[in-house]
């Protein structure tokens, strides 16, 4: 049962007060996308032993969908953020890079 | 025999008699007994018998790995299948009875297995799979479903409560021996928050049975003064009887405390499932002894040597008159010497090792013990109990040098440590040769959420099993967890010393080394589930590779104790088999709980009406005092019908829907999701979030919609209102308001957030009463407040204003296919309203309907309902819905989606309506037959039943169901074959059964 801390209303949530939401920082793809664009948005998720950007709600609590950032095999948390950007922000990928140096973003 | 000795118990209390049962025989124990201890007292050495064999098994350990003497405990509502004695605290009149035997404990005749154990190799499940189905089905299920299962299901409710508690702290201490109390001492002065859990009823562990000293005083007297100091300190908390079950993420962790087992009826719960927060974990959970593979290892009176030392030393006991102990290590002299001291004969020392020197073998022999070096026990003679070993050369093939009557055999293959709450999580082992264990690897330990150790693992626990290592251990682990949590460390005990500093062991794990296969089909590795040093060897030779295959082939560590004293013993063979070294074996999987947790603590209060919350609505209680029958529908609950005195259920429904199509019928709707939408990008978001239009949808004026996944399948429906310029109030399906909120509320955040749109999930804020039927229009008018002509209030608009003198807001939309108003008031309005109507609506024949009528009066008038029509691979367009879809937009969540060319393909399934030609119903979920059968030899399907009635209005069976072609084959008639034999035809019908034109609802 993993814990983070909603970047919203500042409180350190247990799993049970918190939904996953599958990837962060999907771009979506409508109608004009070809089959393979659309594949890839909709059912080709990135599922990594290791460092992970998620989304996550506060769902019985504040409601706001946040990210974080985590790695799948050991349960870190380098850090959690507002949903409202487009990639990870700078201070997560220093945590991430100072835990795991050899890590790349893809 | 087993019996009391006269003197001796660090544990019971001699003064006092406590009487118990077991299969019906009355016996005594004493307070501070377990059931095992009684049960030995009474020379009961013969408690159970195997799960597969049928053998008969007596006590083997003292502790929490027992794998034989499990029974049932209890009677009636307090029946308790699989208790280990073992465990089990005696109280006066407790009741057990033993288990997996037909007709008695002594006589079994499953015991025929055992002769049969050549026919019951390894992987014999998995084997008779291959046989004929037939074979399977009617020779071998019956015998194993017989045969197998432990105890017995309790078969009344549970006469106990169980409660669960939450707590939280810096440092959750697991076990409460010398490492564990040392460490709580170290922490506790430290400041931390502190809980210590001990699974015994007693603290300190093995300590105070194996004359340990602390700072020079006996374990005992120092394990007294250090609780008495810990429970001062306000942020210490100790709790015995308490088993730490399992670590998970992030520092959290169930334990099972076990209030009132040996209490029971007092009216305290039974147990107390704790569920912890805790900000690391110090696994201080000691080690569990191994048994020695000899032939016959499994014979009543053959026990641990350990476990046999706490019997004599904590009860009492005595195994039988004369012991044979048999060891690859110095710890059994322990006991050899506790059995000697205690008045016992040892016939000898059976010591696998060629020179065995140390502490241990000088005060033996000081005290004229016979040590019988290089020498291993060949067979151990005896059925129901040992009579006495034959002993042989352990570098031999096993012919008996000598024989030694006896009693009991104590045996020791060195220990393992118990490393389970460190691998709960991923914690990783190591190999350490000189002890022959697995240990946890200090380099690698799980994680908390911050990359720190999340668990610690200290004295026996971590590889340190004498008891100044122990203490050194665990004083330099504890401050190690103070400093991460950024205090300093505190003080505990200075030295621990014991009697067999030095001590050291040998490898030992098949005695003698060159058993042939006689002897090794008789050494047990694992108790409970009958497994072999033989069958490890023939899964190996059979090609298993993988200790996790060899594991459920043979079912080697799959019993209840999983594989506690089994596994190492159980690794060791394989790796011998296959030529590796241990490690390269590798372990099974830890996975908690470490011993079992009875359902009851697991469910806690969550049992009966508390099993779940119940949503109800304002009306629920004037439902309920109609007698009406309530379904669930999510978390609420609905009535299905009201049924009048003489009505079954179906008649109550027939008569609800003709009263509503005749006269009047009210409808509690108010389940139905209500989502508020506001803002300046409301309709822009409402337009991507169905298929067709919303922001054109004027003010006052209601609209159908349907809304999409990605993928394009159809997700939920309502009726959309626009209640102002900027704000609309979105319907979802009774079960879907939730989901939806949550789902636009995703958009919202995560994708469009520089939209300005605010959503409010108002469901629980209003009561929505459905007021149906030709007489719907009198019913309002006589309630009296508002206008509710056809002119002042057309079909699919919206009002608001007074009824009855609340606050109403009117919507005329309609499900029935009648004349309809759903109608709006604030939750604590609901029943006044309700109650208005129904007095207003006596003279026009009134009648209140349910869920049930709801849905055929909608399939009467060919509405789809999510869930039925739909289930997660339908688009609309399959339901003839295009008309709900915009051409025109761009864009709207699922149109990608349902462009994809499985999708638009004219072969799928589509809507229709079905008569049949008999007027019968068709069964639910029934598939309509095609020409021809498929790859598999299946009959060809080119349809499904998706909703099925009897329509009391038609009085005939109509369906709507999902059939290739769809409306084009109108007129055609497909075929439902029943199942049990038999069919139903039916005609391809119109959807719409009732008022096609809609002129009932539009007037
Ligand atoms: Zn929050």
């Amino acid at each position: 049962m993993l814990t983070l801390e909603c970047p919203y209303c500042g409180v350190t949530a247990e799993e049970t007060e918190l939904a996953p939401g599958y990837e962060a920082h999907l771009k979506r793809f409508g109608p004009g996308s070809t089959d393979e664009q659309f594949n890839d948005y909709m059912f080709a998720r990135k599922n990594p032993k290791g460092v992970h950007f998620e989304r996550w709600r506060h769902a019985y609590g504040c409601g706001k969908w946040f990210l974080a950032a985590r790695c799948t095999a050991t349960l870190e948390v380098f850090g959690t953020y507002p949903a409202q950007v487009g990639a990870p922000p700078e201070d997560i990928i220093a945590k991430i890079k100072a835990r795991r140096p050899e890590w790349v973003m893809e | 025999m087993s019996t009391r000795l006269a003197k001796g118990g660090r544990l019971i209390d001699r003064t006092t008699k406590l009487e118990f049962s077991f299969n019906g025989k009355r016996l005594t124990g004493h307070p501070g007994d377990t059931l095992a201890s009684a049960l030995l007292a009474n020379d009961q050495m013969l408690v159970g018998r195997s799960f597969k064999y049928h053998r008969p098994r007596g006590i083997v350990a003292a502790g929490p790995e027992e794998p034989n003497a499990l029974v049932n405990l209890g009677t009636g509502a307090r029946h308790e299948p699989n208790q280990r004695v073992t465990t089990t605290e005696l109280f006066d009149g407790l009741e057990a009875t033993s288990q997996n035997h037909w007709p008695s404990l002594e006589f079994d005749v499953g015991a025929i297995n055992n002769k049969l154990s050549r026919f019951l190799p390894a992987g014999f499940y998995y084997k008779t799979f291959l046989f004929p189905r037939a074979f399977w089905k009617h020779v071998f299920e019956p015998i194993i479903r017989k045969s197998a299962g432990l105890g017995k299901a309790p078969k009344d409710r549970d006469a106990d409560r169980y409660e669960q508690a939450y707590a939280f702290c810096d440092l959750l201490i697991a076990g409460g021996g010398l490492a564990g109390l040392q460490a709580a001492l170290i922490a506790g002065q430290a400041g931390l928050r502190v809980i210590v859990m001990e699974q015994a009823a007693h603290w300190g562990g093995r300590a105070p049975v194996d004359g340990v000293l602390v700072d020079g005083v006996p374990a005992g007297d120092w394990v007294e003064a250090t609780l008495s100091a810990l429970a001062k300190m306000e942020n210490v908390t100790l709790r015995a009887r308490c088993m730490v079950a399992g670590v998970y993420d992030h520092g959290y962790v169930l334990a099972d405390e076990r209030v009132a087992d040996h209490t029971p009826g007092d009216g305290r719960p039974k147990h107390r499932l704790w569920r912890i927060r805790a900000g690391r974990i110090l696994a201080a959970t000691g080690a569990i002894e191994r048994p020695l593979a000899f032939a016959g290892n499994d014979v009543p009176g053959v026990m641990l040597a350990a476990s046999a030392r706490d019997f004599v030393v904590n009860f009492g006991i005595s195994p039988g008159d004369r012991t044979v102990v048999v060891t690859n290590n110095d710890d059994a002299y322990l006991t050899a010497i506790a059995l000697k001291q205690a008045g016992l004969d040892v016939a000898a020392i059976v010591d696998a090792r060629d020179n065995p020197t140390g502490p241990g073998v000088d005060k033996a022999r000081a005290l004229g013990l016979r040590v019988a070096s290089g020498k291993a026990v060949a067979k151990v003679k005896g059925g129901k109990r040992v009579v006495g070993v034959a002993l042989c050369a352990q570098a031999g093939e096993g012919t008996a040098t000598e024989e030694l009557p006896c009693e009991a055999v104590a045996m020791s293959g060195g220990w393992s440590p118990v490393v389970h709450l460190w691998s709960h999580c991923g914690g990783k082992l190591l190999w350490d040769e000189s002890l022959s264990c697995f240990r946890p690897d200090a380099a690698r330990p799980p994680l908390n959420h911050d990359g720190s150790a999340m668990v610690l693992a200290l004295g026996a626990a971590n590889g340190h099993f004498l008891a100044g290592d122990v203490l050194a251990d665990a004083s330099q682990v504890a401050a190690e967890a103070v400093k991460l949590a950024g205090k300093a460390p505190g003080h505990g005990a200075k030295v621990a010393t014991n009697p067999l500093e030095g001590a050291t062991m040998a490898p030992v794990w098949v005695m003698p080394q060159g058993a042939p296969v006689k002897l090794r089909s008789k050494m047990w590795l694992d108790y409970q589930n009958d497994v072999k040093v033989s069958d490890v060897q023939l899964a190996a030779r059979e090609g298993y590779v993988s200790v996790e295959h060899t594991k459920r082939y043979t079912t080697l560590g799959m019993a209840t104790d999983q594989g506690k004293l089994s596994n190492i013993n159980g690794l060791a063979i394989l790796a011998d088999s296959l030529n590796i070294a241990i490690p390269e074996v590798g372990t099974t999987t830890f996975r908690p709980p470490y011993a079992p947790v009875t359902l009851g603590a697991l469910a806690g209060e969550s049992r009966g009406t508390i099993f779940q919350p119940v949503r109800q609505t304002p009306m629920h209680g004037w439902h309920e005092g109609q007698g009406a029958y309530l379904e669930p529908v999510g978390l609420w609950r609905r009535p299905f019908c009201y049924p009048r005195s003489g009505e079954n259920h179906e008649q109550a429904v027939h008569r609800e829907i003709l009263n509503t199509r005749d006269n009047v019928g009210l409808l509690d709707a108010s389940t139905l999701g209500k989502i508020l939408v506001k803002g300046p990008d409301a309709g822009r978001f409402l337009d991507m979030l169905y298929t067709n239009v919303m922001s054109s949808l004027p003010v006052g004026k209601c609209r159908y919609g349907l809304m999409c996944n990605e993928q394009g399948f159809l997700s939920d429906d309502g009726v959309v209102v626009r209640l102002a310029e900027d704000t609309w109030l979105c319907h979802t399906t009774s079960g879907g308001a939730d989901r939806i909120h949550g789902w636009m509320e995703d958009w919202l955040q995560c994708e469009w957030w520089d939209w300005q749109v605010y959503t409010a999930n108002v469901t629980e804020e209003y009561a929505q009463i459905a007021v149906a039927g030709p007489k719907a229009r009198m019913l309002l008018e006589r309630l009296g407040g508002m206008d509710v002509s056809a002119e002042s209030f057309p079909f699919m608009t919206m009002k608001e204003g007074t009824l009855a003198g609340l606050p109403v807001r009117a919507y005329r939309i309609s499900f029935s296919g009648e004349l309809s108003y759903e109608l709006a008031v604030p939750a604590g309005h609901g029943l006044a309203l309700w109650e208005a109507l129904v007095r207003e609506g006596a003279a026009l024949g009134v009648m209140p309907y349910g869920t049930e009528a709801m849905h055929i009066m909608r399939a009467e008038k060919g509405f789809i309902m999510i869930g039925d029509e739909s289930d997660g691979t339908v688009i609309p367009q399959d339901l003839n819905l295009d008309w709900a879809i915009s051409k025109k937009k761009a864009d709207y969540l699922g149109k990608r989606g349902q462009e994809r060319n499985h999708l638009v393909n004219p072969d799928r399934w589509k809507l229709v309506g079905l008569e049949t030609l008999d007027g019968s119903v068709i069964p639910d979920g029934a598939y309509a037959a095609a020409e021809g059968v498929n790859a598999n030899g299946q009959r060809n399907v080119e349809g499904r039943v998706t909703s099925t009635y009897y329509s009391p209005t038609l009085k005939r069976g109509i369906a709507m169901g999902l059939v290739k072609g769809g409306m084009a084959r109108l007129g055609e008639s497909v075929t439902f074959p029943k199942v049990g034999g038999g069919q139903v035809v039916a005609r391809i019908v119109d959807p719409v059964f009732y008022d096609k034109e809609g002129a009932k609802q539009n007037v």
